[in-house]
């Protein structure tokens, strides 16, 4: 079970400027912690201390977010996509 | 439908019926959908990036009057993206810059100006008087404060946000959809994503992202149309693809959800964390003379240039160790405590959070901030390199 996960430019600094992932995951829960394990960097900025995921960081698993579904155990397709949407600020000054 | 009540149309005159014939052939506008423009009241927050085609475009298209607000003055570094603000503007308010722009363009818009910073303090006071928002800011405290703004007075808030390659861009709405306190109930802890002035961003980008949202401004004003409200989408203009994402209402949101906990307007800079909390001791700096003035008697010190490898191609440190700010704290037993080091970056302060960063791993040497970062070296030391 393969999926692809989409990384956005906020967070490819600390994911090896990588763009997207094609990791092992049955869910997105799976999918985020494939990442977190291949990219040690990026595990702080994706999950608050307590293992949570971090309320800025929102994950879609196709166009769906994960919040309006089983949140980290909605499962993903086999060839699906999962997409990290994280708060940016920029209108540039 | 659109936001605009009938009672305020007024007729278009022979000159307005020339100048937008393109609109009124259009049946899904027409003259009705005119008269709506010409009667609409919008606030653009923020004359940067999204803030110059917004304006443009939505005085082209003549919405009857423009508000625009920014507290900035146009510098060199904007003009790669601000297309509302020219050479000889350098210097000036961006909103006087802005405001003779739409004027030349279409004298039929009245501009309204606010030469300030949007703040708890005179937000509502200013967003009270249109019908809808344009967020064009760059950053995390007024982003919150422009949506909770829009919330209470339950106007829209048309939203776009940017970041070197990618754009993000949706309706938010409480009245039909969600807010942004629905998809991002917190900001991010201050110094993860750097800003455009760190990061950069493709000049066209803002275009195409601010377009988008005059596109939305123009759809809810005439009425009518499919609007972004309950999407987002994201955009890569370095692949070039769009991508549309379901978004839904937050029931336990604290602004708009079914038991709201916040009924007024808060302090934003605290709640993005940006004032420094009572137990975090303040970082130790050192200035780039007195930092030439170390070096100059050889006192040992340990340079780190946190930057990315493109980034120092602009301009190199001499002498300095290069650990970008991703790898610091797996990296610190490269660091020798016993020595003190310096760290540095473009504007001194992505730096602080590598020192903070190393702090809370425990790191027990002596750690400073090159104040105001490698463009303060170029400005008060060495003047032959550029400040970028």
């Amino acid at each position: 079970m393969a999926v692809t996960l989409f990384i956005p430019a906020a967070l490819r600094p600390f994911a090896d400027n990588k763009a997207a992932v094609i990791l092992p995951a049955k869910t997105a829960g799976e999918a985020v912690a494939a990442l977190a394990a291949a990219y040690p960097d990026i595990q702080q900025h994706l999950y608050e201390p307590g293992g949570a995921l971090r309320s800025f960081v929102n994950l879609f698993v196709g166009d769906t977010n994960i919040k309006n579904a089983d949140g980290l155990n909605t499962p993903v397709p086999d060839g699906g996509e999962v997409t990290l949407v994280p708060a940016i600020a920029g209108g540039c000054l | 439908m659109s936001l605009i009540p009938e009672e305020r149309l007024e007729s278009l005159s022979n000159d307005e019926i020339g100048r937008y014939s393109r609109h009124l052939l259009l049946p899904e506008v027409g003259v009705e959908g005119q008269k709506r423009l010409k009667a609409a009241r919008v606030l653009l927050v923020g004359t940067g990036g999204l803030g110059a085609p917004l304006a443009l475009y939505l005085a082209a298209a003549g919405v009857g009057t423009l508000g625009i607000v920014d507290f900035d003055v146009v510098e060199a570094s904007n003009l790669q993206r601000q297309i509302i603000h020219s050479t000889r503007d350098i210097g000036r308010p961006k909103t006087a810059s802005a405001r003779d722009r739409i004027r030349a363009l279409n004298p039929g818009v009245r501009v309204v100006e606010y030469n300030t910073a949007l703040t708890s303090q005179n937000a509502l006071d200013i967003l009270k008087d249109y019908d809808l928002v344009a967020d064009g800011t760059d950053n995390y405290p007024t982003r919150y404060l422009v949506n909770d703004a829009c919330v209470l007075l339950g106007i829209p808030n048309v939203y776009g946000s940017i970041f070197q390659f990618e754009g993000q861009a949706s309706v938010f709405y409480a009245k039909q959809g969600p807010c942004y306190r629905c998809l991002y109930p917190e900001p991010p802890p201050p110094g993860l994503v750097p800003s455009c002035a760190e990061g950069g961003v493709m000049g066209v980008l803002p275009g195409i992202v601010g377009n988008i949202q005059a596109a939305e401004v123009i759809k809810l004003l005439v009425g009518g149309a499919d609007t972004l409200v309950g999407r987002l989408l994201l955009f890569d203009a370095w692949r070039m693809k769009f991508r549309e994402l379901k978004l839904e209402k937050d029931p336990a949101c604290p602004l708009c959800g079914a038991h709201p906990t916040i009924h007024e307007l808060v302090d934003y800079e605290q709640f993005c964390g940006l004032k420094p909390t009572r137990e975090e001791s303040p970082v130790e700096t050192v200035t780039a003379l007195a930092l030439k003035a170390r070096l100059d008697a050889g006192e040992p010190l340990q340079l780190i240039d946190i930057r990315e490898p493109h980034e120092r191609a602009i301009v190199k440190f001499p002498g300095a160790k290069v650990i970008p700010l991703g790898q610091m704290v797996r990296r610190q037993e490269e660091l020798d405590p016993s020595v003190d080091a310096v760290f540095l970056c473009k504007i001194g302060k992505r730096s602080v959070f590598a020192i903070r960063a190393l702090q809370e791993a425990g790191y027990p040497g002596r750690l400073l901030n090159l104040e105001d970062g490698v463009n303060a070296w170029a400005r008060d030391v060495d003047t032959s390199l550029p400040q970028y």
